[in-house]
C-alpha cells in the first residue's frame, strides 16, 4: 500500500507533500508523488524541476520513507489521471493540495480537487498551503 | 567598387517602414528558432502570403530577418533545455546544455549571442565586397552556363545535404518533373496537365512550399506527442566573463569563416555549417576531451559558424538567381511574387533592394544581439504553448494565406496535398528540400538548356567547349562520379560479403543521377 500525492511545484503542492509524508510516516506505508504536467507543449511549470525532485527525496529518505516520483505528462483530465494512478497503484489514500478558487471561478474553470473527491474511490486528504505562505 | 549604391542602401534600410519589418522579421526569426520543429523555411513559406501587399526590399529585408533570427532563437533551447529549436543547432546542445547543467547557462547563451553576431557580421562585410564582384562575373553568363549552374546546384543540392543521398536525389527528380507541369514556353504545348484549366499554368511555387515546408511540419510534428514536458529553466546572469571571452574569441573566427565558406556551397548551409565547425574545434583542441563536459568554443564556434552560414547562402540566391538551400529557395520564390527575378542583374538594375537586404542584416544582427541577452527568458515562455493550440493557428493562417495569393480555392487543395506529400517524406526519410530546389530550379535548367541548344543548332557538345560551362559541367561531373567511385575502391578493400547492399545502392544512385541529366 502507498500513499499517493498529487504535486505541482508551488505552497498547494507543498502542503500536500508536507501532509502526504506524515500520512506515510504514521501509516508506515511507501510514498508515490504524482506530478504529471499536461501534454503537448515542450516546457509546463507544473514540473518540478530536478533540483526540487532531489529536495522531495532527500527529505522522505530523512523520514525514512521510500519515495517514488512519476512526471510522465497526461493527456485529458488531470482528476482521471490522479484517481486512476490511485487504483493502479493501490494507494490507501490521495492527497491534494487545494488552492483558493471563488465561485465564479470554479464556475468556468472547473475544479480538478473536486472531481477528485468526487471520483475517488478511496479516503482523500485534502489539505491547504499555510496562511503565512499566501 | 562604387560605393554610393552601399551608402544608398543604408538609407532604404532606415526608412521607419523597413526597420519595422526587420525588427518583425527578427522577433518571428527568434520566436521560430526558440519552436522546436518549425523551422525558417517553414515559416517563411507560410508567411509568402503577407508579403505580397509590401514593397519587394521591406519582404525580403524581413524574411532574411526571419532566416537568421532563427540561427539566435535555436541556440536558446538548445541549451537550456537540450532540445534544439532548429536543426543548426544540434550541435550547440552538447557542450551547451552541459554548460546549462554546471550552472553556466548564461555564459553559454551570452557566449552564442555574441558568436553569432560576430560570425553575421563578418559574413555580411564579406558578402558587400565579394557579392557585388560574383554579380559582375555572372553577368557573362549565357543559357549554356545557367544550364551547368542549375545542374550543378540541384546535384549538390541533393548529395551534399545530410541524409540518405539515393532518396534526396529521387525528390530532386520529383521537384523536376514537377516543374515540367503545365504550358510548353517554347512551343505551347499542354505537358501534365490533364485538361486542367489550373494546371494549364504550371504548378505555383507558393502553394508547394506552403505545403511541404508549412503544412507538412505542422502535420510531422504533432506526431512526436509523448516527449518529456520540462521544467521552466531559469537564467542568471547572461553576460560572459573575460576570460570566457579570451578562450572562445578563436574560435568564433575560425567558426565565421567555415560558416561563410560552407554557406556559399548548394546544400550546404547553416546545419553543415555548425557541424562542420564544431568537429574543427575539436580536433584543433589540446583537451578534446573538454568538448561534451561544456566547452565554451564548443557553443562559440558552431553559432558563429550558423549564422555566417545563414548571411552567406544569400550570396549565390542575390548574384547568380541559385538558392543554396531550401530557405534560400522559399526567398527565391517570394523575390518571383514580387515581380523581382534574382540574378546577376539585380545589383545593376535594383541596388536598393540588393543594398537594402544586405545592409539591413546589420541592422538585425544589432537588434538581435540586443534583444537576445535579456529577453531569453520571454522567448522560453512561448515554450509553454501547446502543440494543440499552436498547430491549429499555424495551419489556418497556412490556409488562408494560400488562399489570398491567388483567391483560388485550386491552391488551397494543392497545399492540402502537398503537406500530405510532406509529411509522407518526412515520415519516410526523404527530404523535401531537393525537391523544392528542383522544383525551383527545374524552369531555369529546362528553360536555358533548351535555349542553349537553339544556339547550338542542337549540337550538345557546344557545353564542353564554353570555358565556363565546360569547367561547371567537370565539376559536376566530378561531384556525381567520386562518392561511387570512392565507394567502389572501399568495395574492394573490403570483405564482399558485407558491401553487396552498399554496392546496389551506390549504382542506383549513379543511374538516377544520370536519368535527372
Amino acid at each position: 500500500m502507498t500513499v499517493l500525492v498529487g504535486f505541482v511545484p508551488t505552497p498547494e503542492g507543498e502542503a500536500a507533500f508536507a501532509a502526504g509524508l506524515a500520512e506515510a510516516q504514521r501509516r508506515g506505508e511507501d510514498l508515490l508523488v504524482l506530478n504529471t504536467p499536461r501534454g503537448g507543449a515542450p516546457v509546463s511549470a507544473d514540473v518540478a524541476p530536478p533540483e526540487l525532485v532531489a529536495e522531495l527525496t532527500g527529505r522522505a529518505h530523512h523520514a525514512g520513507i521510500t519515495l517514488e516520483v512519476r512526471q510522465a505528462p497526461h493527456s485529458g483530465d488531470l482528476a482521471d489521471t490522479v484517481v486512476r494512478t490511485a487504483e493502479e497503484s493501490g494507494a490507501s489514500v490521495i492527497v491534494i493540495g487545494l488552492r483558493r478558487r471563488s465561485p465564479v471561478g470554479k464556475l468556468l474553470m472547473g475544479s480538478a480537487a473536486q472531481r477528485i473527491l468526487l471520483d475517488a474511490d478511496r479516503p482523500v486528504l485534502a489539505v491547504k498551503p499555510q496562511a503565512d505562505g499566501d | 567598387m562604387d560605393l554610393a549604391p552601399v551608402i544608398d542602401g543604408f538609407g532604404v534600410v532606415l526608412e521607419p517602414t523597413n526597420l519595422l519589418y526587420c525588427l518583425i522579421g527578427v522577433v518571428i526569426g527568434m520566436l521560430i528558432g526558440v519552436l522546436p520543429g518549425l523551422g525558417p523555411a517553414a515559416t517563411i513559406a507560410i508567411l509568402l502570403p503577407i508579403t505580397l501587399g509590401l514593397e519587394p526590399v521591406t519582404a525580403i529585408i524581413m524574411l532574411a530577418g526571419i532566416f537568421y533570427g532563427a540561427q539566435y532563437g535555436g541556440t536558446i533551447t538548445s541549451v537550456l533545455l537540450r532540445l534544439p529549436g532548429e536543426a543548426s543547432s544540434v550541435v550547440t546542445v552538447f557542450d551547451g546544455h552541459a554548460l546549462a547543467r554546471q550552472g553556466k547557462a548564461g555564459t553559454a547563451l551570452g557566449i552564442a549571442a555574441i558568436g553569432s553576431f560576430v560570425g553575421g557580421t563578418v559574413s555580411i562585410i564579406v558578402l558587400s565586397v565579394v557579392a557585388p564582384v560574383v554579380a559582375s562575373f555572372a553577368l557573362d553568363f549565357g543559357p549554356p552556363e545557367y544550364t551547368a549552374l542549375a545542374l550543378l546546384g540541384i546535384l549538390l543540392v541533393s548529395t551534399v545535404s545530410s541524409g540518405d543521398r539515393l532518396k534526396a536525389v529521387i525528390a530532386a527528380c520529383v521537384g523536376l518533373l514537377l516543374a515540367t507541369v503545365g504550358r510548353d514556353g517554347f512551343t505551347g504545348a499542354e505537358r501534365f496537365t490533364f485538361g486542367s484549366l489550373e494546371l494549364a499554368d504550371g504548378l505555383d511555387f507558393v502553394p508547394i512550399a506552403m505545403g511541404l515546408f508549412g503544412l507538412g511540419e505542422i502535420l510531422y510534428n504533432l506526431e512526436e506527442r509523448h516527449r518529456k514536458v520540462q521544467a521552466p529553466a531559469t537564467v542568471a546572469n547572461v553576460w560572459p566573463s573575460r576570460a570566457d571571452l579570451r578562450q572562445s574569441s578563436g574560435a568564433i573566427g575560425r567558426g565565421s569563416v567555415i560558416g561563410f565558406v560552407l554557406g556559399i556551397l548548394p546544400g550546404g548551409g547553416a546545419v553543415l555549417a555548425s557541424l562542420a565547425a564544431y568537429a574543427v574545434e575539436k580536433r584543433r583542441a589540446k583537451h578534446p576531451e573538454r568538448f561534451g563536459q561544456g566547452a565554451v568554443e564548443g557553443v562559440a564556434a558552431p553559432e558563429s559558424a550558423n549564422n555566417a552560414a545563414a548571411t552567406s547562402s544569400f550570396i549565390p540566391l542575390l548574384t547568380l538567381g541559385i538558392p543554396a538551400n531550401a530557405t534560400m529557395a522559399v526567398i527565391f520564390g517570394a523575390l518571383l511574387i514580387q515581380g523581382v527575378s534574382p540574378g546577376p542583374q539585380l545589383v545593376t538594375q535594383e541596388p536598393e533592394l540588393f543594398w537594402g537586404v544586405i545592409n539591413s542584416m546589420y541592422v538585425g544582427n544589432i537588434l538581435l544581439l540586443v534583444m537576445s541577452l535579456p529577453l531569453v527568458g520571454l522567448f522560453v515562455r512561448i515554450l509553454r504553448v501547446r502543440a494543440t493550440v499552436l498547430a491549429p493557428i499555424t495551419v489556418l493562417i497556412t490556409l488562408v494565406g494560400a488562399y489570398t495569393v491567388n483567391n483560388s480555392v485550386f491552391d488551397i487543395l494543392l497545399v492540402i496535398l502537398f503537406g500530405a506529400l510532406g509529411y509522407l517524406m518526412k515520415k519516410l526519410g526523404f527530404d523535401p528540400g531537393p525537391l523544392v530546389l528542383a522544383f525551383v530550379l527545374g524552369s531555369l535548367l529546362e528553360d536555358s538548356l533548351r535555349r542553349s541548344l537553339l544556339i547550338f543548332d542542337g549540337d550538345a557538345t557546344g557545353f564542353f567547349t564554353r570555358p565556363i560551362s565546360g569547367v561547371l559541367l567537370v565539376v559536376f561531373l566530378l561531384v556525381a562520379l567520386l562518392p561511387p567511385v570512392r565507394a567502389a575502391l572501399r568495395r574492394r578493400r573490403a570483405t564482399p560479403a558485407e558491401n553487396e547492399p552498399a554496392a546496389t545502392t551506390t549504382t542506383t544512385t549513379t543511374t538516377t543521377t544520370k536519368e535527372s541529366v
